[in-house]
C-alpha cells in the first residue's frame, strides 16, 4: 500500500533503485522516445542518429513489418501497404474512416468488433496493431540504449482525444508489451519540458501544430500545479494539409488532370513537404515533378505564395485558439507565454501569425519536434518512482462532455467538458414501462444534444430489475473518469442492488481477449517464451505489492488495525510470498487480489487519516502565523 | 445531477459550513489535497490504493466545484439543508425578475444588429454583474436567516442567479 507517499512527505522509505522509464510521443507524422539520464531528459536516436521515427509502417507478405524511414522511403512505391498517419484512425469507427477516406489511399475492411481494419500484404491490421508496431520499435530502441527492460512509459495524446481514442492508445501500448503508467496530454508534456512548473504562476498557451493535428491548450500554473483551463483544436488539421495544398497547386500548375493515383499523390506530397521545409529559411524554391506521361514540370514556389496557401489553415488554428481562450474566460493579453510544439511551428509564417495574435514572440528554444517526448520522459521518471521528493502534479480536464441517451434520442449530460479529472458523477433514471426488467444504457461523448451527433462509446444492459410499475425503479448510473481520461460506468438498481459495471470499451474497440491474442502473437513472433514472460510480469507485480503493503504496515499498521485485521493481512502476505516463490502466474495473481481485498479497509482508513493530517497541517500553519 | 455521496465538502476542506468562503484559502487547500491524493502519486501502488485515489480525487474535484463559486455554493448549502434545487415541476419565478430578464434578453438580441456591438455588450455585462452582486448579497442574507422562509427565499435567489449565469454565458458567446 503505497499510501506511504501521503503520510509523511519528504521521508522516503526504502532507497530507490533507478527504474528505467521513458516518455513516448506517438505522433501522427513522427514518433519519439525520450528518457531521463543523469537528470537530463533527451530523446533517443536510432543507430543512424535519427531521433524522429516516421510514424509509418509498411507490411510485407511473409516478412516483418518495416517501421520508420525505410517504410517512408517505400511509401511512394507501395502506397497500399504503407500505413501513415494511423493516429487519425485510432479509436475511430468505420463511418468516421469513410469520411476520412478521401485523404487516405488505404483499403478498409470491417473487423469483428466493428473496428476498421486495413488490408495489407501481411493480412488485415487494426490501427491499434499498426500503432503497436511503432511503439514496439521505440521500445527496442530505448531498451537497447538503456541496457534493460522498461518498467513503465508515459504515452502522450492530444488533449481533446475522446475516450475511444485514449483507450485505443493505451491498448496499443499493451499490445506492444509496455506498462503504460499514464496517458499524458501533449500540451501538458510540452509545458513540463519547458519547466513551466517552476514558474510561480501564470497562464500559458500551448500551440501545437503537428503533421496531422492542431491542439491548443490554455494551462494555468500555480505553485507547481498544472490546471488545464481549456482545450480546443482540430483533429484533422496540420502540416499534412499544407503539403496537400501545395501538392494540389503542383497538380494545377503542371496541368496534370489524368493518371492521378495514390502513388503520384504520395510523390507529390513528398515533394511538397520538401518545398515547404525549404522555404523555412529561403524566399523561393524550385519545384520539379514528373508528369504521369513522363514529361518533367518545373516551377517556382515563393514564400509569398506559400503564405497565401497556408494562411487559411493558420486562420483555422487561430479561430480554435480564440474559442479556447473564450472557454477559459481570457483574452490574448492574459497569456504569459506561448509554447510552440510540432514541426509545423518551424514555419516562419506560423510564428509570425501566432506572435501577432498574442502580441508576443512565442517560446521555441526546445526543438518543437522533441518537446512533447521530453516532457513525457520527465513525468515518466517521476511516476516510475525515481524522484520521490518531487511534488509535481498535473491536473487535467476532460475534453468532451459525457452523457447518456434518454428518451427521444436526446443526450442527458452527466459530466460536462472541461471538468477536472479524475471525476465521478451519478444520475438516477427510472423505468418507463410497467414491469420493465431491463434497461439499455448507451454512453455517448460530445457537445451536441442529439445522440446521433455524438460519438457512441458503449452500450450495455442492466438486467434483472424486479417488475415494478413504471417510474418506481431507481437506477443510479455512475460515471467515473480516471487520470488518463478513461471512463468506466456502473449502473445499480437502488432497491434491489442489482448491478452492472463496464470498463467502457468503445463500440468498435478491442476486447481484452483480442489484446491478449495480439500480445501473444507479437511475443511468439519475437520467439520469446510466453509463459516465462507472464510469470515474470506477475512476480514483478507481487514484489511491488509486497513492498508497498509492508511499508504501509510499518508506518501505520499499529494505528489503524486491530489484531484480527492485522492477522488477516499478514496471512495474505504470507500466501503471496509463497505463491511468488512458485511458478504459476495465475496463483500469484489470485494472491495479489486477495491482498488487495484484505487491505482495502486499511487503505481507506489511512486515506482518511491523511486528509486529517493535511488539514491539521493547515491549522498549525495558521496558528503559527 | 448529484455528487458522489460522501463527506460534507466543507469538512473535506476543513472549512466552516458557511456561505462566506475565502476562495484563496479554498484554492490552496484544494491544491494541497490534490497534491497528496492524485493517482499520479499512486502510479506504483496497489490496485485498491489506486482505485481509492481516483475516488478520493474525484470527490475533491466535486467538492471544489461545489464551493468555488457563489451560485454552486448556495445550491450546495441548500442541498445540505434538504432543499432540492432541481425540481423541474416548480418553475415559478418572481414576475418582476422575469420582466427584467425579458428586457435584458431583448437588449442582448438587439446587439446583433447594431454597429457599436462591443460597447453595448460590455454595458449589458456590467448590468448583469451588478444584478449578480445584488443576488449574492440577498442569498447571503436569506441563508443566514434560514428556516422555511429563509431557505425558500435563498432557493429563489439561486434559481435567479442561474438565469443570470446563463445570460452571462450568452453575452460571452457574442463577444
Amino acid at each position: 500500500m503505497a499510501l506511504l507517499q501521503i503520510s509523511e512527505p519528504g521521508q522516503s522509505t526504502a532507497p530507490h533503485q533507478h527504474r528505467l522509464a521513458a516518455g513516448i510521443d506517438l505522433g501522427t507524422t513522427n514518433s519519439l522516445i525520450a528518457t531521463v539520464r543523469s537528470g537530463v531528459a533527451d530523446t533517443l536516436p536510432d543507430e543512424h542518429g535519427r531521433h524522429l521515427l516516421p510514424s509509418v509502417v509498411r507490411y510485407r507478405k511473409d516478412a516483418d513489418p518495416v517501421v520508420g524511414d525505410a517504410a517512408l522511403d517505400a511509401a511512394a512505391d507501395d502506397p497500399l501497404n504503407t500505413i501513415a498517419s494511423v493516429k487519425r484512425l485510432m479509436g475511430r469507427g468505420l463511418a468516421d474512416v469513410a469520411r476520412l477516406a478521401d485523404h487516405l489511399p488505404y483499403e478498409f475492411a470491417a473487423g469483428d468488433s466493428g473496428m476498421p481494419r486495413l488490408r495489407t500484404a501481411a493480412g488485415e491490421r487494426s490501427p491499434v496493431e499498426v500503432s503497436a508496431d511503432i511503439l514496439r520499435l521505440l521500445r527496442q530502441r530505448a531498451e537497447a540504449a538503456l541496457g534493460g527492460e522498461l518498467t513503465g512509459v508515459v504515452i502522450t495524446v492530444p488533449a481533446y482525444f475522446d475516450d475511444a481514442q485514449r483507450q485505443a492508445t493505451k491498448d496499443a501500448g499493451r499490445v506492444a508489451g509496455l506498462n503504460v503508467l499514464r496517458l499524458l496530454n501533449e500540451p501538458t508534456a510540452a509545458a513540463v519540458a519547458y519547466g513551466l512548473d517552476h514558474e510561480a504562476e501564470g497562464v500559458f498557451a500551448i500551440y501545437d501544430l503537428g503533421g496531422g493535428t492542431f491542439d491548443i491548450s490554455i494551462l494555468r500554473l500555480n505553485r507547481g500545479v498544472f490546471e488545464v483551463l481549456a482545450t480546443g483544436g482540430d483533429s484533422a488539421l496540420g502540416g499534412d494539409d499544407m503539403d496537400h495544398a501545395i501538392a494540389e497547386w503542383m497538380l494545377r500548375e503542371a496541368g496534370i488532370r489524368s493518371g492521378i493515383d495514390a502513388r503520384l499523390l504520395r510523390r507529390l506530397k513528398r515533394d511538397a513537404r520538401a518545398a515547404k521545409q525549404g522555404l523555412t529559411d529561403r524566399e523561393r524554391v524550385e519545384v520539379t515533378t514528373t508528369r504521369p506521361d513522363g514529361s518533367v514540370w518545373k516551377g517556382t514556389l515563393t514564400r509569398e505564395l506559400l503564405n497565401q496557401m497556408v494562411d487559411p489553415l493558420i486562420e483555422r488554428t487561430l479561430s480554435a485558439t480564440r474559442r479556447a481562450l473564450k472557454d477559459a474566460g481570457l483574452k490574448p493579453a492574459d497569456i504569459k507565454d506561448v509554447v510552440m510544439v510540432g514541426g509545423s511551428t518551424r514555419m516562419p509564417r506560423v510564428r509570425e501569425q501566432v506572435a501577432g495574435y498574442f502580441g508576443r514572440a512565442p517560446l521555441a528554444d526546445i526543438d518543437p519536434d522533441k518537446v512533447v517526448a521530453i516532457g513525457a520522459a520527465i513525468q515518466a521518471d517521476i511516476l516510475a518512482g525515481n524522484k520521490p521528493d518531487s511534488d509535481m502534479l498535473l491536473l487535467d480536464v476532460i475534453p468532451l462532455s459525457l452523457g447518456l441517451e434518454v428518451m427521444g434520442g436526446m443526450v442527458e449530460r452527466i459530466i460536462p467538458r472541461n471538468a477536472t479529472i479524475p471525476t465521478a458523477r451519478a444520475q438516477e433514471f427510472t423505468t418507463f414501462k410497467d414491469g420493465q426488467t431491463a434497461m439499455a444504457i448507451h454512453v455517448v461523448q460530445g457537445e451536441r444534444d442529439l445522440v446521433s451527433d455524438c460519438r457512441s462509446l458503449a452500450r450495455f444492459e442492466l438486467r434483472g430489475i424486479p417488475p415494478m410499475v413504471a417510474g418506481a425503479a431507481r437506477i443510479r448510473v455512475a460515471f467515473q473518469v480516471d487520470a488518463d481520461g478513461l471512463l468506466s460506468v456502473a449502473a445499480r438498481e437502488q432497491a434491489t442492488g442489482i448491478e452492472a459495471h463496464v470498463e467502457v470499451k468503445p463500440s468498435y474497440g478491442l476486447t481484452d481477449s483480442e489484446i491478449e491474442r495480439m500480445l501473444r502473437e507479437s511475443i511468439e513472433h519475437a520467439s520469446d517464451d510466453v509463459a516465462a514472460r507472464m510469470l515474470r510480469e506477475q512476480q514483478v507485480e507481487a514484489d511491488r505489492v509486497l513492498e508497498a503493503v509492508q511499508a504501509a504496515l510499518t508506518a501505520d499498521g499499529d494505528r489503524h488495525l486491530n489484531a484480527a485485521e492485522r492477522a488477516a493481512i499478514d496471512a495474505g502476505l504470507t500466501a503471496l510470498r509463497s505463491a511468488r516463490a512458485g511458478n504459476d502466474p495465475a496463483a500469484i495473481k489470485r494472491a495479489i487480489t486477495a491482498v488487495d481485498d484484505a487491505t482495502r479497509e486499511f487503505a481507506a482508513r489511512r486515506m482518511d487519516a491523511s486528509v486529517q493530517a493535511v488539514l491539521a497541517g493547515h491549522r498549525l500553519e495558521e496558528f503559527s502565523k | 445531477m448529484q455528487a458522489v455521496p460522501g463527506r460534507n465538502y466543507f469538512e473535506l476542506f476543513g472549512l466552516p459550513e458557511s456561505f462566506d468562503v475565502d476562495v484563496v484559502e479554498l484554492a490552496g487547500r484544494y491544491r494541497e489535497l490534490q497534491r497528496r491524493f492524485h493517482p499520479d502519486r499512486f502510479a506504483a501502488a496497489s490496485e485498491s490504493d489506486r482505485r481509492r485515489s481516483v475516488q478520493m480525487t474525484a470527490e475533491i474535484n466535486a467538492a471544489y466545484q461545489a464551493l468555488r463559486d457563489p451560485v454552486a455554493r448556495g445550491r450546495y448549502l441548500l442541498e445540505l439543508r434538504g432543499v432540492a434545487m432541481h425540481a423541474d415541476t416548480d418553475t415559478r419565478m418572481e414576475p418582476a425578475f422575469l420582466m427584467q430578464q425579458m428586457e435584458l434578453r431583448e437588449a442582448l438580441a438587439e446587439t446583433r444588429a447594431v454597429a457599436d456591438r462591443g460597447a453595448r455588450l460590455a454595458r449589458l455585462q456590467r448590468q448583469v454583474e451588478e444584478l449578480m452582486e445584488q443576488k449574492v448579497a440577498a442569498l447571503r442574507r436569506h441563508l443566514a436567516a434560514g428556516g422555511g422562509d429563509g431557505n425558500a427565499a435563498a432557493r429563489n435567489a439561486v434559481r435567479e442567479m442561474q438565469f443570470l449565469q446563463k445570460l452571462t454565458r450568452e453575452i460571452e458567446e457574442l463577444e
